[in-house]
């Protein structure tokens, strides 16, 4: 007879051993480094252009995101309905994103549609050509849009405690406002375009079934542009956080839940406690299990969800906690979190407890880890914090080998309650 | 191409089986033929708050996630108006913990009252947040009245109030539970690296004995054609005006589906589609705009959704849609236009197969539709659509007496 009550053996995923496959990598001969990972299932592939081209460098508020958002909106041959319409006919993605150091170009396609494709991109990144009709409608949406995400109890706490943790002129405190979006320029566009995507640093990633030819088409399209001939000159932003720790912001009167966010500043990833923190954050609010969600939404019903983050920047970080929960139970729900944390400080964690993370954490790598693609998108965030695989073996070993008076340690030194940004938005 | 055995066991309940060994995980599926469409319309939002109570703990075991976790997994589930689905992935050589504890909460659940309370907060929690404290939050709700007068469509998976969450009792969540968590009643897929004999063996273990339970005969009321067009225009506190307007469409079974899956993404799927190419680009009169529809077992309903740049008039913005609507049903689509949509419908299926959960999730779904094969044949049926198909059904979908009309305006 089955007894339901025990449960069947595991294997403590703590005992796999897991490695990051090191992906292939050449150059192009304008020194363009490419890096693949020739796998997969299906016949597809996926594409990224990396460029030096973030928030970082802008020379005016949201010229970045403005030029990214628009590099595939009209080239000297092609208008932007052109452009989308080859790219759709043959089934293709040409997204783009903007992010604070970098911002990127990505491609997916069936592997056998790749040949079509890549001369579209390549003219994006010689003759891009910023037409005044697509810069004028871009204005026009992203103010609307602007406008409906302000009435967003979470839209507008998001951007408020980057503002308070890194203040408003860094490129992770910075946001935009209607005024903004009216003052940039085509000439702006055109000029960052020049600099930072035409004569610019890029770096191609790919994964996925890559044909033969792959090297040899890249080559040909690519390995001609004035790419990597320039040196970027390196910026430096001055982190000017807010003085005061605590706000209580009414966006909406009526509004039936609060966003809150509870942050501080926490050191790079190159910091040795890192990846020490990430097992404690985990425990802490990083995933379903964790104390947070536990008492917080399991026990008191008090949100739908609440989490916390190591927030991992290239150049500063933040740990954070963020949470939409009910008004009435707002301020509540920022108690528990500080007893979550004080208990923690307590060394209150059994092994029992400790294991149950590990294996978490570990069996979700392992399934963080199935498929091309998202092995190069680990190996993209190790190569922009200039680190390889030698970080991630040991973060793996961090999280197998980590006791709990380790943790206990970690949480004195960082989930001090008055040393946390406090914020909550109605 | 996707290869699976299938086999059932005594029990009723239908197994199938993936193998992928390229991965050193397995995923297990369990799909349970139960929707929103099949509640009591005093009682709405139930299907979906019983996949909350689905997590907190069943007859054997007090607690879903945590051995879960143990064993290195990580799950989640979701509601929609037609199915409820469960799913997780952990290490393979941990199989078999997902077979325990899906096949308790299979044989029944723990009915704890905390639970419930508990998660009567948490779903009320999940309906502020995605209904009411969201501009055009309630949009659907008011839709899906609309367009739907009979049908249970006519409310979303949340629930149609609050106060049918607030109330749900103990005793109404035993009866849902026996009358649709039952074997007969569900299908198992096992994907990732395990082997059909292995998965056989563990399902007569953990499965076999359960009882098998009284199949659900689902008799949902059918919407009838609609006859006269529907205008509905609301208030609210929004920054800018906005336009909703549905058609009655086909169910996912019929021949038509496909032809007006592609209909839908000719008009408004993405930056070279008809509509936001001549509305949002060409005439600049909306802000975003996109056609599209769910997916619905049954009758479903064809959605154009757009939001007007600031100072747009609402007529003309309407009949600007109307223009889009007129032209294709009076001019034959380009073959070049239908292979477009054609082709990129190979990629996002071709992309969406990629992950063994994915593949697992359709799997299931198929196999409720009748033929988990019916995922290998899918794209032929795209590809069998013709310009002839897209002209008849645009002229049939698109008629006024058939279109369900909201205007969302800014206060």
């Amino acid at each position: 007879m089955l007894d339901r009550k025990i449960a069947p053996q595991i294997k403590d995923a703590v005992e796999y051993g897991i490695s990051l496959k090191k992906p292939d990598v050449f150059k192009l001969s304008n020194s363009v480094p490419v890096y693949t990972n020739h796998a997969g299932t299906e016949e597809v592939i996926q594409i990224e252009w990396l460029f030096k081209a973030g928030n970082w460098y802008d020379t005016k508020n949201n010229v970045s995101a403005a030029t990214n958002f628009l590099i595939k909106n009209g080239t000297i041959k092609r208008s932007a309905y052109e452009i989308n319409e080859f790219v759709d006919f043959y089934g293709a993605y040409l997204n783009r994103s903007c992010y604070n150091e970098t911002a990127v170009v990505t491609l997916h396609c069936l592997t056998r549609q790749l040949e079509h494709i890549l001369p579209i991109v390549q003219e994006i990144f010689r003759e891009a050509n910023f037409p005044e009709d697509e810069l004028n409608i871009y204005r026009q949406n992203m103010k609307q849009r602007l406008a409906v995400n302000l009435r967003k109890c979470d839209f507008v706490a998001g951007r408020k405690i980057d503002e308070l943790m890194f203040g408003s002129k860094h490129p992770y405190g910075v946001y935009s406002e209607m005024e903004h979006y009216d003052a940039i320029t085509s000439e702006d566009i055109k000029a960052y375009y020049d600099s930072f995507y035409k004569n610019g640093n890029c770096t191609i990633f790919s994964a996925g079934i890559l044909p033969a030819n792959y090297a040899e088409l890249l080559e040909k399209y690519f390995g001609t542009l004035p790419f990597n001939s320039k040196t970027i000159v390196e910026q430096t932003h001055e982190v000017q956080p807010f003085a005061e720790k605590k706000w209580e912001i009414i966006n909406d009167k009526d509004g039936v839940q609060a966003a809150i966010r509870i942050a501080r500043p926490f050191p790079t990833r190159h910091h040795p406690d890192f990846p020490k923190t990430q097992v404690l954050n985990a425990l802490f609010g990083g995933f379903f299990g964790s104390r947070l969600m536990t008492n917080i939404r399991e026990d008191k019903g008090y949100t739908y969800g609440i989490y916390s983050y190591l927030v991992n920047h290239i150049h500063e970080g933040m740990w954070m906690i963020s949470t939409e929960a009910g008004r009435d139970v707002c301020h509540a729900t920022v108690q528990e979190v500080y007893h979550e944390m004080q208990q923690l400080r307590d060394g209150d964690i059994d092994q029992e407890e400790l294991l149950q993370v590990k294996n978490y954490l570990i069996g979700t790598l392992l399934g963080d880890l199935d498929g091309p693609f998202q092995i190069m998108s680990r190996w993209k965030n190790l190569i922009l914090n200039g680190m390889d695989e030698s970080y991630f073996n040991h973060s793996v070993e961090v999280i197998k080998n980590i006791t709990a008076d380790e943790l206990k340690e970690l949480a004195i030194k960082y989930l001090n309650p008055d040393e946390f940004y406090e914020l909550i938005v109605i | 191409m996707i290869t699976f055995e299938r086999f059932t066991l005594s029990n009723g309940l239908k197994v199938l089986v993936h193998e992928d060994t390229s991965t050193p995980m397995a995923v297990v599926n369990v799909l349970y033929d139960v929707g929103a469409r099949d509640e009591d319309p005093a009682q709405t939002g139930f299907a979906h708050l019983f996949e909350h109570l689905m997590f907190g703990g069943s007859i054997n075991i007090p607690d879903y996630d945590d051995p879960l976790q143990v064993a290195g997994g990580e799950n989640n589930a979701y509601t929609t108006n037609d199915i409820t689905n469960y799913y997780c992935q952990l290490p393979a050589e941990n199989l078999e913990t997902a077979f325990w504890l899906e096949s308790d909460r299979m044989l029944s659940l723990a009915f704890n009252k905390k639970s419930l309370d508990v998660q009567r907060k948490v779903v009320c929690e999940e309906f502020k947040e995605h209904y009411i404290n969201k501009p055009y939050g309630d949009v659907w709700h008011i839709m899906r009245e609309l367009a739907y007068k009979v049908h249970p469509y006519r409310w979303m998976t949340i629930g149609k109030e609050l106060s049918h969450v607030e109330n749900a009792q103990l005793d109404d969540v035993k009866r849902f539970f026996f009358k649709h968590y039952t074997p007969l009643n569900a299908i198992l897929v096992v994907a990732g690296n395990v082997k059909t004999d292995q998965v056989k063996a563990l399902a007569e273990k953990w499965f076999g004995d359960i009882p098998s339970g009284e199949k659900y005969v689902r008799n949902i009321p059918q919407e009838p054609a609609q006859t006269e067009e529907r205008r509905m225009s609301v208030t609210r506190n929004v920054p800018m005006d906005a336009i909703y307007k549905t058609w009655h469409m086909c169910g996912r079974m019929d021949d038509d589906y496909y032809a007006t899956d592609l209909l839908s993404d000719i008009l408004g799927g993405g930056a070279s589609s008809r509509l936001y190419e001549s509305l949002v680009k060409h005439q600049q009169l909306f802000v975003q705009i996109n056609c599209y529809h769910f997916g619905s077992f049954d009758g479903g309903l064809l959605t154009i959704e757009g939001q007007l740049v600031k100072g747009v008039d609402m007529q003309v913005a309407e009949k600007s849609i109307l223009d889009e609507i007129e032209k294709i049903k009076n001019e034959m689509i380009a073959e070049r236009e239908l292979q477009k949509v054609q082709n990129k419908t190979e990629s996002v299926m071709a992309f969406e197969d990629m992950s063994v959960m994915n593949r697992a999730g359709s799997l299931a779904f198929y196999e409720l539709l009748g033929d988990g094969e019916m995922m290998n044949e899918e794209f032929k049926k795209y590809q069998d659509v013709t310009t002839a198909d897209l002209h008849r059904l645009a002229n049939q979908i698109f008629r006024p007496e058939n279109c369900n009309t909201l205007l969302y305006m800014a206060e």
